[in-house]
């Protein structure tokens, strides 16, 4: 008996072969709810078989392996047994041959398997929202309670959506396979916005009480990383790699230990991960090196530009301002307008970006968006209006639900109150 | 698996008759249907003649009850429909996209519920 091998070790080994299992399960089975449901019986065997025997050699075979058997039982106790007879005996072999080759891997060559995996979990024809929790579910191996709890939804509503997903699947026959050539740039951006997604839902956490949730952004590393390296000639690909390596970098600067919220211009620099930053640069030039630009890659440019300044009156804002205005020409967006009047009131004068902010204002772009009057409120201030600062201010508190961005503004007001 | 492709677009607003757009349109789907017919997933497909010469007819307490006009008023009307056989979704919907009607209207694409009557 193993004394190391608790459950939850058992299960963090389970989940990182996951992804990988489920998706030659799934090549097939070609049925998702089916090929869930025997990984999961090859956990509880894994739970109960392990701690005597030890983690296996290679533990996706052994799991493989014992969730054809689990297949091949259900599919023997399913009612329409006969109309199975062809899985069965597919599953059948399958297993005979795993056993034969033991201990060799059959992981090296399923790169197809678990990309047909991720496009079928972020097929246009599902909601974001069901993108969002079968890519957590089925890729990344977490389950309907961590869901859940990671994107503030009720567990009974996450288990329906999921249910729901897996139903429209099957019947609308969406396929599990990886995306001809016409379908290629749709579906790409399908799979980058879910994970993109992801990792912002833990970078922001767009309300609750805490600023981020560490294990969605690692989730969603995880995920582009994988990416990465089943489909390494996309640079859009290693530009949204290089963009959550590079944010998730300044993380440990970006909140006191008291959960107070801290600025860019006023993060202890020190704390950034320098390990990180230059991992995501690397990766950021490499893609740029392939020459076919794109959003993610822009994004991951500016965060560049900021991580790798020495401090904030360092940081190149004639670069930053050239960059979203790139931006701005391939997603022509109100917030990437916002974000140019930033680094414009820093290349240029606090003044004339608010001249270009009230302009936006006129065109009756962003509205509810608390990070206009945030802006807003720091231009008026850096231009000595002080009413009009605290009016925006008071707005910006009205929209903003997450409860440490609503301190830290709350604060700011408090400041302005008292000069 | 077949499909139904329902073809959507708020009313007049394509090319209308008489004009060079109009026998590009024409044309269009010429070609959409010997695509469809050369690859073998056609099974049907047809326009429909306008919403004002739509009829419904409902039964409530064993009586028929029959009105002028479509079953409900809105922009977008259905104005025909495909039915294809394909291998899957997304053969489906790649078809949906080569529709004329789908650079102004609405195609909604859903799969038939195969069932046994015998």
């Amino acid at each position: 008996m193993n004394a190391d091998l608790t459950h939850t070790h058992i299960e963090d080994v389970v989940r990182n072969s996951w992804g990988r299992v489920l998706s030659i399960l799934m090549s097939h089975l070609r049925d998702m709810e089916l090929a869930e449901d025997v990984l999961q019986d090859a956990l509880i065997a894994a739970l109960s078989s392990w701690p005597q025997s030890g983690v296996p050699h290679v533990p996706e075979a052994w799991l493989l392996t014992t969730a054809r058997r689990k297949a091949i039982d259900r599919l023997r106790h399913c009612q329409m047994h006969n109309s199975k007879a062809a899985e069965i005996e597919m599953m059948a072999k399958l297993t005979h041959q795993e056993h034969d080759a033991s201990e060799s891997s059959p992981f090296a060559k399923c790169k197809d398997e678990q990309l047909s995996l991720i496009f079928t979990c972020c097929h246009p024809a599902l909601s974001q929202a069901a993108r969002i929790a079968l890519t957590l579910k089925a890729v990344g191996g977490l389950d309907t309670r961590e869901i859940a709890r990671g994107l503030m939804t009720k567990e009974t509503t996450m288990a329906q959506r999921i249910v729901r997903a897996k139903r429209k699947i099957k019947a609308a026959n969406i396929p599990y396979k990886v995306p001809g050539k016409e379908q290629w740039p749709e579906r790409l951006q399908s799979v980058l916005s879910v994970i993109y997604f992801i990792f912002n839902e833990g970078y922001t956490a767009t309300s609750g009480s805490q600023l981020s949730r560490e294990d969605l952004c690692y989730e969603a590393i995880q995920l582009g990383t994988a990416l990465n390296q089943l489909i390494p000639d996309e640079p859009e690909i290693a530009g949204l790699c290089a963009l959550m390596l590079l944010h998730n970098a300044r993380r440990a600067a970006r909140c006191t230990p008291d959960k107070t919220l801290v600025q860019l211009k006023d993060q202890d620099r020190s704390l950034w991960d320098k390990q990180a930053i230059k991992q995501g640069t690397h990766l950021l030039l490499g893609a740029l090196a392939k020459a076919s630009l794109g959003p993610y890659q822009l994004q991951a440019a500016i965060s560049a530009v900021h991580a790798n300044a020495s401090d904030f009156s360092q940081t190149d804002w004639a670069e930053i301002t050239v960059l979203y205005g790139r931006l701005y020409e391939l997603s022509p967006t109100p917030v990437i307008q916002l974000n140019a009047i930033v680094a414009m009131s820093y290349a240029k004068d606090a003044e004339f970006a608010l001249s270009a902010l009230n302009e936006l204002q006129t065109a009756g772009e962003l509205q509810e968006y608390q990070y206009f009057y945030v802006v807003k409120a720091d231009l008026l201030v850096r231009t000595k209006q002080f009413e009009a600062a605290k009016s925006s201010l008071s707005r910006a508190i009205q929209l903003t639900a997450n409860k440490i961005e609503r301190a830290f503004l709350d604060n700011k007001l408090l400041e302005l109150h008292n000069r | 698996m077949q499909y139904l492709l329902l073809i959507y677009a708020a009313e007049n607003s394509g090319p209308q008759p008489d004009t060079p757009e109009f026998g590009a349109m024409f044309q269009a789907y010429m070609e959409f249907n010997k695509e469809t017919k050369a690859a073998g997933v056609h099974v049907a497909g047809q326009p429909l003649q306008g919403i004002e010469t739509a009829t419904t007819v409902r039964v409530a307490n064993q009586k028929i009850q029959t009105v002028d006009g479509p079953f409900a008023e809105t922009k977008e009307v259905l104005g025909g429909y495909y039915l294809l056989d394909c291998a899957d979704l997304d053969e489906a919907l790649a078809y949906a996209a080569k529709i004329p009607t789908a650079a102004w209207g609405s195609i909604e694409v859903r799969p038939i519920l195969e069932l046994n009557f015998e």
